[in-house]
């Protein structure tokens, strides 16, 4: 088993007030498997995405539960030895691809980043990977890209430029936070066909959240549906989809533009 | 690029032309007459307009302007009235005092403040943050010349490390006397700013530390001292540049004052001296050049702004 997440619980606190981001969530992930996380925003599946990955401050938040990754217990890691597997064997790409890089740094550099902290490549051998991991993410020329800034590109290649830094290490499981939620219909299509492919080439696992049912379907074999911190609804993607056994499920399968609804124009923008 | 360069020099000799302009108009609006101060209080109204004719005090403002302007171009700068030397002669050697007190001052600054504003900003409500951050409230609020009457008590009357008034561009040997002697006054001057620029860049790293991209860099296994050093700092550092650039004119201004304070003959306290005594191709000389500085060196900040921030390239 690649990953074991046994009762999470986050709990935010402030000076007076505490709140429960995450109240109970278990999942189990085989290497290679492509796994949703369905949602509506506030629902916890972005914070459970980012406090297996270490993102979550300990001053902010009390984290408690098991996230069994290979073996070793992400929760229970010290700061030192969580580095050792960021970036590594697990990586995470994020919603927000004008943002989530430095503006000031080449996007050579920035997909190289993870070779520099976790090994001890020469930086030809360096640029080599990275050029590698751009044309995996599906990246056209990626020796021109290689010395360009992020302004310079779209809003679905910096996306790219992402999942290329993310993947420059080969990581066994990638956890996708929205990755196509900001990018337009065409381009995140384009998106989710490369992560289909990277999934099938490289057998990288992918946990893939999003809060649109249809889009975690066409990518992942199973489906969890999350609601205000707690498993709603659990199982094969398209039996989920097809059959929903929750009211809530069903709700945000209503709640995606179908193409009769958008022919009909009751579109809002 | 070269439109954007082209521009900027524009700028610069239009803003150069005015500020020598509004000081031109300043004197001329200000009471006093320069002849008083030459020819005294008993001379005859006939003494008085022969010395204004001579001077070419009698002539209309943007005439005399346009006079000096062209003085300008060809090394001239006239002749002092008090002194009956030509400026540039009677400046030459104060100059380069007040560059180097200038330059000294500037350097404390970043030296002084970009390590402690990294500091503070890497070990965020620590120890050395919260003393810091007192320090810093203090030092901001201490006027450079009360500052520089402290260093002086402290270092020339108790430490007894450096004599005040014993300095002369003159009579100094070597660069050791120099440095020796102004690093107390361009510590007077670069404290106040040093810990204005230690609160800036402590908030500005803090600022760029709660960005995206700093999650993406931990999200790599960065440690907290590497995003720092590599992510933040660079793009924190490009408003602090444009500060340290601004500062520079409150540097020579600082240096006019200080000047004083530790008896310093540079170009400060020249024009002090100047404008009392209604010494006016000095003033306009000293004014000319300080609007120099200032100017260059907000081109330079400029043009380091566009190094650091590939974004502003293109324009």
């Amino acid at each position: 088993m690649l990953l074991n997440v046994e009762h999470l619980k986050i709990t935010f606190h402030d000076r007076d007030s505490r709140f429960d981001a995450v109240e109970d969530f278990s999942l189990s992930m085989e290497e290679g498997e492509v796994v949703g996380i369905v949602g509506e925003s506030g629902s916890g599946k972005s914070m459970t995405a980012h406090a297996l990955m270490g993102l979550i401050p300990r001053s902010q938040a009390d984290i408690s539960g098991k996230a069994l990754f290979q073996g070793s217990d992400l929760l229970a890691m010290s700061r030192a030895q969580l580095r050792q597997v960021q970036g590594k064997d697990l990586s995470i790409i994020f919603q927000e691809p004008m943002t989530s890089l430095n503006p000031t740094m080449k996007i050579g550099r920035q997909v190289e980043d993870a070779l520099r902290v976790h090994t001890r490549l020469a930086a030809g051998e360096r640029k080599a990977r990275a050029l590698e991991a751009m044309a995996l993410a599906g990246l056209p020329e990626p020796e021109e890209l290689y010395s360009c800034y992020p302004h310079e590109l779209s809003g679905g290649m910096r996306q790219r430029v992402m999942i290329a830094a993310a993947l420059v290490l080969r990581p066994r499981l990638l956890i996708a936070d929205e990755p196509t939620t900001a990018l337009d219909v065409t381009i995140q299509a384009q998106i989710l066909d490369t992560l289909k492919d990277i999934n099938g080439r490289e057998g990288t696992a992918i946990l893939f959240i999003s809060h649109d049912l249809g889009v975690v379907r066409a990518l992942c074999s199973r489906v969890v549906v999350m609601r205000r911190g707690l498993i709603v609804e659990e199982g094969p993607a398209d039996q989920v989809f097809y059959h929903p056994r929750e009211e809530y499920t069903r709700q945000l399968i209503a709640a995606r533009p179908t193409r009769k609804k958008l022919r009909g124009g009751g579109g809002h923008g | 690029m070269a439109k954007t360069i082209c521009k900027r020099l524009g700028l610069l000799v239009v803003t150069l032309l005015l500020v020598t302009f509004l000081a031109f108009l300043a004197f001329s609006i200000l009471p006093g007459d320069p002849t008083h101060s030459i020819l005294g209080l008993n001379a005859t109204q006939e003494q008085i307009d022969t010395l204004r004719a001579q001077l070419g005090l009698d002539l209309p403002l943007w005439q005399r302007y346009f006079n000096w302007l062209a003085g300008l171009f060809t090394g001239n700068l006239g002749t002092s009235y008090n002194y009956d030397m030509p400026v540039g002669q009677l400046l030459a050697g104060r100059v380069g005092v007040t560059a180097t007190l200038a330059g000294l001052a500037f350097v404390l600054i970043v030296v002084i403040s970009i390590p402690l504003g990294i500091l503070c900003a890497r070990y965020e409500g620590g120890v050395v943050d919260r003393v810091l951050t007192v320090l810093n409230q203090i030092t901001m609020s201490i006027p450079n010349f009360l500052l520089g009457f402290l260093l002086t008590f402290l270092f020339s009357l108790v430490l007894r490390w450096f004599v005040v008034g014993s300095f002369s561009a003159a009579t100094a040997q070597g660069i050791g006397d120099w440095l020796g002697y102004l690093f107390f006054p361009a510590l007077a001057i670069a404290l106040p700013k040093a810990a204005m620029t230690v609160k800036m860049l402590r908030s500005s790293i803090l600022g760029e530390m709660k960005e995206d991209y700093v999650r993406t860099a931990y999200s790599k296994g960065n440690s907290k001292g590497a995003v720092l050093w590599r992510y933040a700092l660079r793009n924190a550092m490009i408003p602090v540049i444009t500060f340290l650039a601004m500062t520079i004119a409150d540097i020579v201004a600082g240096s006019i004052v200080v000047e004083q304070v530790f008896a310093v003959q540079g170009i400060g306290q020249m024009l002090v001296t100047s404008i009392g005594n209604r010494d006016y191709p000095v003033v306009q000389a000293i004014v000319a050049f300080i609007a120099l500085i200032v100017v260059v060196c907000n081109f330079a900040a400029d043009a380091l702004y566009r190094v650091m921030d590939p974004r502003l390239r293109q324009r």
